[in-house]
């Protein structure tokens, strides 16, 4: 699956777009970023409620595609830029972490 | 070849949300250098988890990475407190990080785990009340 067909899911709303052609390995969901760090899967989508600076610095470093920030949690315009720079898509959505996961495992990432 | 490409980095620890911009630089500089993707992360990942928890425990301190042609080593060195326990610090759960810094996502007691796992090579040099220098290694 493509990181275009997660951008165009109806519940997300796109912030920063990424690379839409980049191949997507798999859904990770995790609010610990310390964990994520050794754990976030390379060219993953990962869905959490973290929306600090940090979350992007982790992303950034473990190579992830995308970040999904669910539960309505926003970020911050510096970070945002910031993630443009490294060609990190974010994207915001009001529902919970499980239910966006899903969503996005059913749409075709594993 | 001997070439050695050698960079040094003044970590602050005041400042936790710069705190990756050292390991986002090594990754940079990395992938200029046409090294393999998983290289770069695995280097990536272990200098940033030391970095990390140079900002959280040790108020700062030095890394200075090199790359030759056959590995790059990092050598995270800092003038905190010192792990007295180093066998229990290196235990996947155990923490001493604030409240602070855990409500920020980080203090799950997974960083030294982390850099072990991600590195090839990793040694650690500590002496309580006058700091800790870490050494790790990734093979090319």
């Amino acid at each position: 699956m493509k990181l275009q067909t997660v951008l165009e899911l109806p519940e997300c709303k796109v912030l920063v777009k990424g690379d839409p052609a980049r191949e997507i390995s798999k859904v990770f969901c995790c609010d610990l970023l310390s964990i994520a760090m050794g754990k976030a899967p390379a060219d993953s989508v990962w869905v959490t409620v973290m929306g600090n600076k940090n979350t992007l610095a982790v992303a950034t470093l473990a190579d992830v595609a995308c970040i999904v920030l669910a539960e309505g949690i926003g970020m911050d315009e510096g970070t945002l830029e910031k993630a443009e720079e490294e060609g990190i898509a974010i994207l915001a959505t009001e529902l919970p972490v499980f239910d966006i996961g899903l969503e996005i495992y059913e749409a075709g990432a594993s | 070849m001997g070439d050695q490409l050698i960079f040094t980095y003044v970590i602050d620890g005041n400042d936790f949300t710069r705190a990756g911009e050292a390991s986002s630089s090594v990754k940079n500089k990395l992938k200029m250098l046409g090294v393999s993707s998983d290289v770069i992360r695995k280097t990536a990942i272990a200098m940033y988890e030391g970095e990390i928890n140079m900002v959280i425990h040790a108020d700062g301190g030095t890394i200075t990475v090199t790359i030759s042609d056959k590995d790059i080593t990092m050598v995270l060195a800092d003038t905190g407190p010192g792990i007295p326990d180093i066998e229990q610090a290196m235990q996947e759960g155990f923490s001493t990080a604030r409240e602070e810094v855990r409500s920020l996502g980080f203090g799950a007691g997974m960083g030294l785990p982390n850099m072990k796992r991600y590195s090839d090579e990793m040694h650690i040099d500590t002496v309580v009340g006058q700091g800790t220098t870490i050494t790790m290694k990734v093979n090319l």
